[in-house]
């Protein structure tokens, strides 16, 4: 075996392998130094690049949506208020199938198709990057399950936030709106950037009017997440600056009482005072709970609400537009007076109808009889029709709608709010541009007893009722009082905001209709004598029909035989105390058959806001 | 103080000495060699660290690598106790055997993730290519161990044989990294044979010439891959995502890293396989350049020692095969490091002693029984 052959050729493979071993280590360490060169590369020369990267991995911008301000009534009542809560929010980007994302999670917890359909709406319109909310309000129980089985689902996660909550339900909903969330149309006029993150929105009221005070500014973060874009840690914050809290002048329990005062009727009220305009009680019924529309409603419900023949979501103190009636009486006699054409002497013959010349259509008197012999007092206090056709066609449609147009019965009030329609004199230049027709005689008689095509809002009616009882001063109404900041709780009350006046010729005219108002409710033939039994203070009112169903010459409305809906509407204006008046109000009782049937309702928010928000005691001139 | 005394005092330092010269002695019964142990201690500390960080604190991880790292260690002090020579009478039954049970594999096998690998034994799960990448260089050295070397053409071509056929079988299940580590440790073998440079050439050019062909025999997904490294951004959230995350974590430590549990890449699961392929990228973001010289020295140091012991080796058998041991074991370190710096494509093997996965750990750590072995069992001349 151990030939001197095969020892010759141990010692050469010995030297053989040996050089093949240094041969190896070579290469070994060139290509190591190959490594090294690439991982020099890496970390030396492209390390500020990777850094970069790095960073823009782990580091993202997150806006911090500000705390919507909260909203108090005058006595500090919450009305509008921010409850914490969960919400499912899905980032689109991150997800690979959406569909079977979405009916997993549906058997996780309830989505209803309301919500997914709302879902993939805003999934059309929003960035992939930005998470989109597809269930709120989840239950300690649904945050748990999702919780649970979070892992299963990348780009799902619960996120807390905080939900317009409206502790008051239905009460003054008119009043306050409500918030909703963002949609297309609203994104593209707000600041984007100051929205980033805010979800929700004012949609109506007085939400959506002091939408800029109440949403605040919007704070950033910067936060470090991971690859599943969990936030993980904040490495930089310039915090949110929440928005102004609200002070309304409405006081929440007068409204209570307005709100109840209209029992099972639909209608409206609105409470000013006079000396400044504030809004006291402002009502429309029936209402609805607001609520619901925080987080979307759900199609069903707001369909039963818009289908409702009340119309809940409309808001007739704002919108409403009544044939003012009888209601504008007080100020066609002031015309009268204030233009020369009268005197308050002036007397006409009643018979219980009138005919223009040369047309023998009758103009009825709601007193088929007749009222007699009539002056302007009796004709405001007994609400003769007769009379203010008279008056009407001696004033002409011109000066009866130049007359009438300061007191704002064609503008919008200006009240701080949103969604106020404006009311309509109507004119003859308004006729010819409307309704390309010449104006008629006849028009300007029914005119004169605010018939026609003479249109006003609850809200008009009690301002120009505020502008009457203080001899033509008038101020824009207002329903926010205050605002307060949240961290220093500084009160900045917002200065009541005079309109032009309406311009006066004679104190003694406005006086004479005054009293002559201040009759209606006190003298034993008044149309709104019955509320004026027991109050302590003197109140002047005038009473108002608004035709809804037109009646035929020679026929006689009699309300219990038309339906409910086609009844009438009952109108009441008033404003108490006369001599020092603290409170306007218009009232519409829709298909409430005559102005009585809205008098009591008025009579309710005026003892109720005299005695005690005011906390007047008694008043010496109580009839 | 006189002479004498000093002297005796030499003689009692001699004494000293020998209580080293025991410890050693104690070391070489048990058949250790101490500076591969000390080299192979650093990086089982070095993995527990980086481990600790990339799976997010998790100790349960922990727990099992040191587990894993044990039963390493027992393999390999086991394996140190076999001689040589048994090893090589051995040899041929282990390779039959191997490749029985690789045909097995085929035909029984289990499939996980998409490739049959596993055989399962009722008590565990084994991998027999595994056991292949240490039956090939021990079958190809057994080989060439009788024959005059350099190898003539015959023996190449037989050598070849023994090469290919597990090879291709580990091909076929599909396992595309386990198939280059024991065909290029049966090379290995050859080329510490001294196979002539102008035939390794040959099979350069051969190979490139067939590489187009290779395509076709290529799965769908070892496609991709090749697509990928060629282009990563190509794909940058799908088959790209794990080459572009791996090359930002690397490049953002930067030259001293970002410290210890604060490597965001890898904390923020932006890494994937942060603690099994991938965990060097996780290493480079915290430790930077100056950890990664530190670990591929303690590599270099590992390396150079085995060549060493494969250099003393005293028979053909135990010096090819040490050989082409410590060389797997770099082609490990190369192939991961490669891929996870982009300059290689996506292949499954992890970073050798560092990352977290057993079975690569047990043959990694038979191996190192075997080199040792093959250093302690050397017939010392008599003095």
């Amino acid at each position: 075996m151990a030939s001197p052959d095969t020892l010759k050729d141990h010692f050469r493979e010995t030297r053989l392998f040996v050089s093949r071993a240094i041969i190896a280590l070579i290469i070994t360490v060139a290509l190591v130094l190959v490594l090294l060169g690439r991982l020099v590369d890496l970390q030396i020369f492209k390390h500020a690049s990777y850094k970069l990267l790095s960073d823009q991995n782990r580091i993202h911008i997150r806006s911090v949506p500000p705390t919507r301000g909260l909203i108090y009534d005058r006595n500090g009542t919450l009305l509008a208020q921010n409850l914490p809560g969960f919400s499912l929010d899905i980032v689109p980007e991150q997800v690979k199938d959406m569909d079977k994302t979405i009916s997993e999670l549906r058997k996780l917890i309830p989505i209803s198709d309301d919500d997914i359909k709302d879902f993939k709406d805003r999934l059309k319109i929003s960035q992939r990057h930005k998470p989109i909310t597809l269930r709120s309000r989840l239950s300690d129980e649904e945050v748990a399950r999702i919780a649970v089985n979070r892992y299963r689902f990348d780009g799902v996660d619960t996120v807390a936030r905080l939900y317009r909550h409206y502790p008051l339900g239905k009460l003054g909903a008119h009043v306050l709106g409500y918030v909703g969330r963002i949609n297309a149309r609203e994104l593209q006029h707000i600041d984007a950037a100051n929205y980033e993150g805010t979800e929700y929105i004012g949609k109506t009221g007085i939400e959506k009017y002091y939408e800029d005070m109440l949403h605040g500014e919007t704070g950033v973060e910067q936060v470090e997440t991971n690859a599943q874009g969990r936030p993980i840690r904040v490495l930089d914050t310039t915090p949110p600056i929440p928005g102004l809290n609200l002070y309304l002048n409405v006081d929440i329990n007068l409204q209570r009482v307005a709100e109840k005062a209209f029992g099972d009727n639909n209608g409206a009220l609105v409470a000013i005072d006079p000396t400044d305009g504030s809004v006291q009680a402002m009502v429309s019924m029936p209402t609805f709970d607001p609520n619901l529309f925080v987080t979307g409603i759900d199609s069903k419900t707001y369909k039963a609400l818009q289908d409702s023949p009340d119309q809940p979501l409309f808001n007739r103190a704002l919108r409403g537009r009544y044939p003012p009636g009888s209601t504008i009486k007080p100020f066609i006699g002031l015309a009268g007076l204030e233009d020369g054409v009268i005197k308050p002497g002036t007397t006409t013959f009643c018979p219980g109808w009138y005919t223009l010349e040369g047309d023998d259509h009758k103009y009825r008197d709601w007193k088929k009889e007749g009222h007699g012999v009539v002056d302007l007092t009796k004709a405001i206090v007994e609400s003769c029709d007769v009379y203010f056709y008279d008056l009407a066609l001696t004033l002409g449609i011109d000066r009866l709608s130049q007359f009438l147009e300061p007191f704002g019965f064609n503008d919008l009030t200006g009240i701080d709010t949103s969604g106020e329609l404006t009311g309509l004199i109507p004119s003859r230049e308004w006729k010819r541009k409307a309704r390309h027709k010449p104006w008629y005689p006849g028009e300007t008689l029914i005119t004169g007893i605010g018939q026609g095509f003479f249109l006003t809002t609850p809200l008009q009616l009690a301002s120009a009722t505020a502008t009457l009882s203080s001899y033509g001063r008038q101020f824009r109404p207002r329903l926010v009082a205050a605002t307060e900041d949240p961290a220093t709780k500084e009160k900045v009350g917002l200065p009541a905001v005079p309109n032009v006046a309406v311009p006066v010729n004679n104190q003694a005219n406005w006086q004479y209709i005054i009293r002559a108002m201040t009759k209606v409710v006190s003298s034993p033939h008044g149309t709104a004598r019955r509320i004026g039994y027991g109050a302590t203070y003197k109140i002047a009112g005038k009473t108002g029909t608004a035709q809804v169903f037109g009646i035929k010459q020679d026929e006689k409305y009699v309300a219990k035989d038309v339906a409910k809906r086609l009844r009438d509407h009952a109108l009441f204006i008033s404003f108490a105390p006369v001599d020092n008046p603290r409170i306007a109000v218009a009232v519409v009782v829709e298909n409430g058959g005559h102005g009585s049937a809205a008098a009591p309702i008025a009579r309710k928010v005026m003892d109720y806001y005299l005695h005690t928000v005011l906390g007047m005691k008694t008043d010496k001139g109580a009839s | 103080m006189s002479l004498l005394d000093i002297r005796k005092d030499r003689r009692s330092s001699v004494r000293v000495d020998g209580l080293g010269e025991r410890r050693s002695g104690l070391l070489q019964r048990l058949h250790i060699d101490a500076p591969l142990v000390l080299g192979l201690l650093i990086l089982s500390a070095i993995s527990l660290f980086v481990l600790y960080s990339a799976s997010g604190q998790n100790m349960a991880v922990i727990e099992r690598q040191v587990i894993r790292l044990c039963v390493g260690f027992t393999i390999l002090l086991v394996l140190a106790q076999i001689n040589p020579a048994t090893l090589a009478r051995w040899t041929p039954v282990i390779f039959i055997v191997g490749v029985v049970l690789l045909v097995a594999v085929l035909v029984f096998g289990e499939i996980g993730k998409g490739a049959q690998r596993w055989l399962d034994l009722g008590i565990a799960r084994f991998q027999p290519s595994e056991v292949m990448k240490l039956g090939v260089p021990m079958m190809v050295a057994w080989y060439l161990n009788e024959k005059s070397l350099p190898p003539r053409l015959r023996s190449l071509l037989v050598a070849g044989l023994i090469i290919l056929i597990p090879t291709l079988l580990i091909v076929k299940q599909p396992d595309l990294g386990t198939a280059i580590l024991v065909g290029s440790a049966g090379v290995f073998v050859l080329l510490f044979a001294g196979i002539q440079w102008r035939i390794v050439a040959l099979f350069f050019a051969l190979g490139a010439a067939f590489a187009p062909v290779l395509w076709y025999f290529m799965h769908d997904y070892q496609r991709q891959r090749v697509l990928t490294f060629l282009n990563p951004e190509k794909d940058p959230l799908g088959a790209g995502y794990h080459i572009i995350q791996s090359k930002i974590a690397i490049g953002s430590g930067g030259l001293y890293g970002k410290g210890w549990l604060n490597g965001t890449q890898s904390q923020l699961n932006f890494l994937p396989e942060r603690s099994t392929d991938f965990i060097f990228a996780a290493y480079s973001e915290e430790f930077g350049l100056i950890g990664i010289i530190l670990l591929l020295t303690v590599y270099m140091f590992v390396i150079t020692r085995g060549l060493l012991i494969a250099a003393q080796a005293q028979d053909t058998y135990s010096r090819l095969l040490a050989g082409s041991l410590v060389m797997t074991f770099f082609i490990y370190i190369f192939v991961n490091i490669g891929m996870v710096t982009g300059l290689l494509p996506v292949v499954g093997l992890p970073l050798p002693l560092v990352s977290y996965g057993g079975t690569s750990m047990v043959t990694l750590m038979a191996g190192f029984g075997i080199l040792m072995s093959i250093h302690t069992h050397r017939k010392l001349l008599p003095r």
